[in-house]
């Protein structure tokens, strides 16, 4: 009897992997995530690509993807595994896959990798990023309008250029709606842990910050602004509306769907080659989640405004004159940020304190 | 009524059958576990402890299994040693971080040198002292002020992981990784990699060295004098004292060894499977490896075994989230049963189980 059922669910094992309605095998999309699906940030929107895709595709594909993998050996043990498993592509979602994907991607030169957020890549590895750095302007706007005590905190995760962007570019547009303003960082070397979040938050709010920016993907510093009362904070990477109206009063939303149903498309078509895409608000990679009302309706508008902007391309979020921190000059009156110098950014722009840890 | 009744000696038939009979309890619970999350548990048991060393694709497994227990059995060699007397290095995490640093910084200061007789032996050389370092601060502390080595190792990890992070932002960052934090990586630096000794086994010198590390702590434990010093400390510590076993010298060996141990795991780790040093290079071996030390029962063989087994549930883990949509979280809670089976059976080791009411004295 043991046996029986034993051999019944091999065969049906097998069976599930074998071919969709029309004839043709499915095409197999793996996802490898950095932390849970329920971290209710950054892993989550890209599970919800993930969904996008199936929804789309329906039966001419197959899914699967492995979470909380770690970035290293063990990143590369995952993705040899649904290369193995018959992977068409495989998409790598966290910066540390970096070296792991290349690697993986030499040895199955059939199979298409997308790496999130890296810089290298191979004829079967792609590159893809969004600029978050836009949304973060928007979020800078806000924040400059609402604090009280004229002090901003941000939770930085990892010293790398895609955090400056994000702490440089939220400064600049609350010095631009608040010239008061102050804004200290802690890092918390984590993109996701819900306890130091948290300590962090509350180390800021102890400090008499009243409002939080974070670049970490879970939800402990809303809880922690919820709790103090008063506070105000911003989803990210995620909507994170179960805190709105207040402390959470808007978002940015990485919107991954679009691009992940475009990029396993043209695997099916044949016409998928290895490129490198790093999209803002105009093409909808970068939402700016609902404002609450808990924002006064003029700073709403603004806030809007800004974003329509820079989506138009009318604004752009780095524009001189800017000095770095140093007080050298970094964009002449008129010049605008090049994404080489985006990519790259490794410096405070002129008004932030503290250093960037090194 | 059920009551317990201590043996007069621990059972030697239950020393060797808790490790199985737990497993076989891990294999039941967690099933039942799989099935109430709505996968079959045949083929989830199946995918876990079959598939990886008899599947379709096991010759790809095989080798990942020793490149994941390789560093297991290293570390939990080395722990087994002192916690068999009653010394307890709980910072191996730690230890294998700074051996990794070292061994990494030895390396990468002789970039682009090509000279592998002389670069490599000297980063295995570098990666040993640096664990041995590291234990070293607990065991002089203990030994000169009599402070707590449960706390002071498992402090300094949370303390070496800063240093990790430092060293992946600052000193050993690559010039060449615009910016991004991260060394260089050691596999594509021919003289300073630890590379697989036959292609596709996941055989490399990591595993070679927990192979010898069995050996030789078995040899130490069974034949050797301070063998016999480290099992009679755990015994009886006085009787100890008065056999002529000097305490300050035990501990320091202990901790020494075990360190040496987890900061040579640290280097092969560095130079081979993981290649560079990042902010999130450790991934709690020097945790697990505790498991796997008294999963093992404490004994050389016992940890080999173990470590393969630990390994197993690790990669066929990973092959059940991403055949069978299992969650992440469900894998960690079944590789935690088999800890909590293992020390609930162990109360039959020590105990014996009687039914009815305790007979009139």
């Amino acid at each position: 009897m043991k046996k029986r059922t034993f051999l019944a669910a091999a065969l049906a094992a097998t069976m599930a992997t074998g071919v969709a309605a029309d004839g043709h095998e499915p095409t197999k999309v793996g996802f490898i995530y950095v932390g849970p699906i329920g971290d209710g940030g950054w892993t989550y929107e890209h599970h919800q690509g993930l969904l996008a895709v199936q929804e789309e595709f329906g039966d001419k594909v197959e899914t699967m993807y492995q979470e909380s993998v770690p970035e290293g050996a063990d990143a590369e043990r995952a993705m040899t595994q649904m290369a193995l498993q018959g992977a068409d592509i495989i998409f790598t979602t966290s910066f540390g896959y970096m070296d792991p994907t290349i690697n993986v991607a030499e040895k199955f030169p059939d199979v298409k990798f997308e790496h999130a957020t890296g810089y290298k890549r191979a004829d079967n590895v792609s590159t893809y990023s969004a600029r978050f750095y836009e949304g973060r302007a928007v979020q800078g706007h806000i924040a400059g309008k609402m604090t009280q005590s004229n002090k901003i905190g941000y939770i930085a995760s990892f010293p790398i250029p895609e955090v400056i962007r994000g702490i440089n570019a939220s400064y600049l547009w609350a010095k631009k709606a608040n010239p008061d303003v102050e804004m200290s960082v802690i890092w918390v070397y984590t993109w996701f842990d819900p306890a130091k979040e948290a300590d962090a938050a509350k180390a800021l709010i102890e400090n008499g910050v009243d409002v939080v920016l974070q670049h970490t993907d879970s939800t402990a510093p809303q809880a922690a602004a919820a709790e103090a009362g008063g506070v105000v904070t911003f989803g990210q990477a995620s909507d994170m509306s179960e805190y709105a109206p207040f402390p959470r009063v808007s978002s940015i939303i990485d919107n991954w769907a679009p691009y992940y149903i475009d990029r396993v498309r043209a695997v099916m078509d044949g016409t998928w080659e290895s490129k490198d895409t790093w999209d803002g608000i105009a093409p909808g990679m970068v939402e700016i989640g609902e404002i609450t009302d808990a924002v006064p309706a003029d700073v709403k508008a603004e806030a809007l405004a800004l974003r329509d902007a820079i989506a138009s391309g009318e604004t752009h979020v780095f524009t001189g004159p800017l000095n770095k921190q140093d007080g050298s000059v970094w964009l002449a009156d008129g010049e605008t940020a090049d994404d080489g110098a985006l990519a790259g950014m490794d410096f405070y722009i002129e008004g932030l304190t503290g250093d960037i840890p090194n | 009524m059920i009551r317990l009744e201590k043996r007069a000696a621990p059972s030697r038939i239950w020393a060797y059958l808790t490790p199985v009979v737990a497993v076989l309890a891990t294999m039941v619970a967690g099933g039942a576990l799989f099935a109430l999350l709505g996968t079959d548990p045949w083929q989830a048991i199946r995918t876990i402890f079959w598939d990886p060393i008899f599947g379709e694709f096991a010759f790809y497994y095989r080798g990942q299994l020793l490149v994941k227990a390789g560093p297991l059995i290293l570390i939990a060699v080395g722990l087994a040693l002192g916690f068999k007397a009653g010394i307890w290095n709980i910072g191996a995490e730690g230890q294998y971080i700074i051996g990794a640093i070292c061994g990494a910084a030895v390396g990468l200061a002789f970039y682009p040198m090509e000279a592998r007789w002389l670069i490599f032996p000297l980063m295995v050389i570098a990666g040993a002292i640096g664990g041995f370092l590291w234990a070293m601060i607990p065991g002089i502390l203990r030994t000169r002020f009599n402070t707590n080595e449960i706390l002071v190792s498992l402090l300094l990890v949370y303390v070496a992981e800063q240093i990790l992070a430092w060293m992946a932002l600052g000193p050993l960052r690559n010039p060449e990784g615009a910016g991004f934090p991260g060394s260089r990586n050691l596999r594509n630096y021919e003289s300073a990699a630890n590379t697989e000794l036959f292609a596709g086994t996941g055989m490399h010198w990591g595993v070679v060295a927990a192979l010898i590390a069995v050996i030789f702590a078995y040899i130490l434990l069974s034949r050797h004098l301070t063998g016999f010093h480290i099992r009679l400390t755990g015994e009886s510590p006085r009787a100890a004292r008065f056999a002529g076993v000097n305490p300050t010298r035990l501990v320091l060996f202990c901790l020494g060894v075990s360190g040496a141990l987890a900061g040579l795991a640290g280097l092969f780790e560095v130079a081979g499977p993981s290649g560079q040093i990042s902010i999130d290079f450790n991934v709690g071996y020097g945790f697990t490896a505790i498991i796997v030390a008294f999963l093992g029962r404490l004994h050389p063989v016992g940890i080999l075994l173990a470590g393969l087994l630990m390994a197993l549930t690790y990669i066929g883990g990973e092959a059940a989230q991403a055949t069978l949509g299992l969650p992440a979280a469900a894998i960690q809670a079944f590789q935690g049963m088999l800890l909590f089976f293992l020390l609930g059976f162990d109360v039959l080791t020590n105990f014996r189980v009687r039914f009815g009411a305790r007979a009139a004295a």
